[in-house]
């Protein structure tokens, strides 16, 4: 209705009324079953052929699973990543035209530690999940979310991404594969992990106190979604798998955008949204059931009996202005259903984003978030939306503002540290503590001073500032920080002696 | 318990900034809430000195207190301008000629010259006859493409440099939103600039000076400077769709109220792949204004006004362009899927 573009079709047409014995519009002989979009009826064969020449179609579309790789399923029990395991093995069986050629391998990490579940309704999820993996022989990974805690430092450094191969390489990589393989190869390796390895008390309170110090549901989604992502890469690395595939649908995606623009990750939103996401280096994230709505998954799992599970996350039961994902997943469908091109013109705009690509120094990782290893966006440019908050902060209390500028009434020139007693903590203060490197006069506490904020994007920085302490964040996350700080440090040292010019 | 200003630390807080929450004094607001906006003047580099700035003025909070805001900082901090009032009378009985009210009592209390322009004599149609031939949705299209070209008209007719604006934070937010819903890669990506370009004939460059200043700030202002403007809203703005997107503003506006930066923030970060269709500036064949297409959008409205045509101009028609260009009669079938209105 309001979309810019649109194509205005004659008023007042009669609009078919959708019965029963409707033939379905492609083979025109069965009987329809399911309608898609509007007014396109389809019958059972060939929506299931629909179906699942999409998945093919995107995957082939965009060429980036080689033959041969090892891809990693992230599955979290829902609708769409079972549906995509399905697709997965739907497209690696024998008698598939046009064969996938790749190696699955399936993860799950189950957060119920976080959301405050019990160990019997933990080891039931799991268990129900394992027989629908074990269906279906690939090797899988069962992970608890506490194992974030115990993760190396490596995993939020973006690694060397593997050599840029020329456009011709996909297809002479299939021609190899055919010719040494052929069909006989992909029997999946019969290594079967355990499943869910016993966790410590310890450390699930360890993790629930960490996701309880932010104190709203925004920051705890937006820091559960972190930590998943780090023990996802994780996983991936140390099992050697060169992709992840991640089962986001066009609803869920057209959601994500808007939530991620309206926590200030504009910059990111291609990476966050588009089919492949590249930020961790070595290991590229694939989101391949992005062209289908939630709506289409929804029909097919319940007319081919494909098994999901339904497991409560941090946002079950919370009313829908909880949190802002909430807010915007309760405005998109509404609207929807009054504009129902809603979700696909959302769509749309996402796949015209890209992200900007600054100087390839990424030797020097110190330009990447800490938290989400997005580029980072908080250059203070001109006239822009950071330097305005920069201002308004300073504006509103009491910081030396250098002279010539008048003020009314001239109050008491009161320190800085005083000013923001009380936000003393140098991990969660504000700008000044930050520069407050040396001495340390208002910070107590004894580990070197850190100041979180400069190493994150903007929108990681709203997330540590709903935080009220820091200091439950995981060994991992802080012994780089404190590594990136001391490097940004010795830099400062010697800038004046280096050619390069850098950031 | 009493709060402290956290500004002076000296006088007792009477509110709260929606903002950064902090808790000021009357007159440390006023000073933080002015020193933004000329921060954001200079850092953006809206104006020079000596130039003659017209302000775009409809009566209403925003230009209000932009009015004043300007004046202010111009006798601050010695902008060196020559400040202006414009205003649009677009037609609309019960709301636009109380507005006009306000705006004329502005223009004594600033003394400053004033400048009304109106739909009427620009283009021959009112508002309200608009509605009657258009219906209550698509006419806020009408009314803003028209008080586009209105604002440069008046601002040609003054001679003056620049137009500034009252778009508020809270605007270029939920404009954000309208584009990303809409699917307006273009707009999305000029929305938020703060000035707009200045090339073409005829098109006096514009700025938004209040770009980041929060709409509850904006009312807390005017409410403690005791400023009077007209508050009522547009009797046909209801079924607008941008009431969609003002209205998940506000709920996101409730849960972090420093979203509506992070929109604005977001907004300015993202960029658009190469090879995206993008418009290109020209210039009306008919009237010679700035134009992406043969015929501005303007043209295209009136003539479908005047023919009795009203859905010419909403929705995709350039294959009619140029047979309107070239006074060729519509087919009866164009002419039948113009015509209908749904009320």
């Amino acid at each position: 209705m309001c979309q810019v573009d649109e194509e205005y079709h004659d008023q007042l047409e009669r609009t078919d009324v959708l019965s029963a014995s409707q033939k379905c519009v492609r083979c025109k002989e069965a009987s329809a079953a399911v309608v898609i979009r509007a007014g396109d009826a389809y019958c059972r064969g060939c929506f299931k052929e629909y179906f699942i020449h999409k998945f093919r179609a995107m995957l082939g579309k965009n060429r980036i699973i080689f033959p041969g790789e090892k891809v990693l399923l992230a599955v979290s029990g829902g609708p769409s990543s079972c549906s995509m395991l399905s697709q997965v093995q739907e497209g690696l069986s024998q008698k598939a035209h046009k064969k996938l050629r790749f190696f699955p391998g399936i993860v799950y990490i189950d957060e119920g530690g976080a959301i405050g579940q019990s160990t019997e309704e933990r080891q039931r999820t799991v268990s129900e999940l394992e027989v629908v993996f074990k269906a279906t022989g690939f090797p899988f990974h069962i992970l608890p979310l506490e194992q974030v805690l115990d993760l190396p430092s490596s995993v939020v450094v973006m690694a060397l991404p593997p050599l840029e191969q020329p456009p011709s390489a996909y297809k002479a990589a299939v021609d190899r594969f055919n010719q040494t393989c052929g069909s006989d190869c992909l029997t999946p390796p019969e290594k079967q992990k355990k499943s869910l390895p016993d966790v410590h008390e310890s450390h699930t309170q360890l993790l629930q106190q960490l996701i309880g110090s932010a104190k709203t549901l925004t920051a705890r989604e937006d820091l559960l979604n972190t930590l998943r992502q780090h023990l996802l890469v994780y996983t991936a690395r140390t099992e050697g798998y060169s992709k992840l595939m991640l089962g986001d649908n066009c609803t869920r995606l057209a959601i994500k955008l808007l939530t991620s623009i309206s926590l200030g990750r504009g910059a990111q939103l291609a990476q966050d949204t588009g089919f492949s996401d590249s930020r961790y280096g070595d290991i590229i994230a694939v989101r391949p059931m992005r062209d289908y709505s939630a709506k289409e998954i929804a029909h097919y799992n319940h007319m081919f009996d494909v098994p999901s599970v339904l497991i409560p996350s941090l946002e079950t039961k919370t009313s829908e202005k909880a949190s802002i994902r909430g807010l915007t997943e309760s405005f998109v469908t509404k609207l929807q259903t009054d504009f129902p091109s809603t979700v696909s013109t959302i769509y749309r705009t996402s796949e015209k984003l890209q992200t900007v690509c600054r100087s390839s120094s990424t030797d020097d990782h110190s330009d990447r978030c800490l938290l989400c290893l997005c580029v980072l966006d908080t250059a203070v440019e001109k006239a822009s939306a950071f330097q305005a908050t920069l201002i308004s902060e300073q504006v509103s209390q009491t910081l030396s503002l250098g002279p010539g500028i008048p003020r009314q009434n001239s109050g008491p020139e009161r320190p800085a540290s005083a000013a923001s007693a009380g936000q003393c903590r140098s991990l969660s203060g504000g700008e000044d503590c930050g520069r407050a490197t040396s001495g340390g006069s208002c910070c107590s506490s004894a580990k070197e001073t850190i100041n979180l904020k400069s190493l994150l994007c903007y929108s990681c920085r709203l997330t540590i500032r709903d935080m009220s302490s820091v200091d439950h964040l995981p060994l991992y996350i802080m012994s780089e920080a404190q590594r990136r700080q001391r490097r940004s440090q010795m830099r400062d040292e010697i800038s004046e002696f280096l050619l390069n010019d850098e950031v | 318990m009493p709060a402290q200003c956290s500004s002076c630390t000296d006088k007792r807080a009477v509110l709260k900034r929606p903002k950064t929450g902090h808790s000021l004094c009357k007159e440390c607001f006023f000073w933080a809430f002015e020193e933004e906006v000329h921060q954001t003047i200079v850092a953006a580099e809206l104006f020079k000195s000596g130039e003659s700035v017209g302000i775009a003025a409809s009566g209403g909070k925003d230009s209000t207190v932009l009015a004043h805001v300007m004046k202010l900082l111009n006798e601050r901090y010695n902008y060196g301008l020559e400040l202006m009032l414009i205003s649009v009378d677009e037609g609309i009985t019960g709301y636009r000629d109380d507005s006009l009210e306000t705006v004329k009592r502005n223009q004594q209390q600033y003394e400053l010259p004033l400048k009304i322009v109106s739909y009427e004599e620009l283009y021959g149609w009112t508002m309200d006859a608009i509605v009657k031939q258009v219906g209550l949705k698509n006419n806020c299209t009408f009314c803003g493409v028209f008080r586009r070209q209105a604002l440069d008209r008046g601002a040609v007719m003054l001679k003056v440099d620049k137009i500034c604006t009252g778009h508020n934070a809270d605007d270029v937010a939920e404009t954000v939103l309208m584009n990303v819903l809409r699917g307006d890669i273009a707009r999305l990506r000029r929305c938020t600039a703060i000035s707009t370009s200045s090339e073409g004939e005829g098109v006096v460059p514009r700025c938004k000076p209040l770009k980041y200043a929060y709409e509850k700030e904006i009312v807390l202002y005017a409410y403690f400077k005791k400023l009077d403007y007209f508050s009522t809203e547009c009797i046909y703005s209801p079924n607008a769709y941008r009431g969609y997107a003002r209205t998940f503003l506000k709920d996101l506006e409730s849960i972090r109220p420093s979203t509506i930066i992070d929109i604005i923030h977001s907004g300015e970060n993202l960029s658009v792949r190469e090879g995206v269709k993008m418009p290109v500036q020209g210039t009306c064949s008919r009237c010679g204004y700035i134009s992406s297409q043969a015929l501005c959008k303007s043209c295209v409205l009136l003539e479908g006004l005047n023919r009795g045509l009203p859905k010419l101009g909403i929705g995709k028609h350039h294959r009619l362009h140029d047979k309107i260009l070239s006074q060729q009669p519509l087919t009866e079938k164009e002419e039948r899927k113009l015509k209908s209105v749904d009320f």
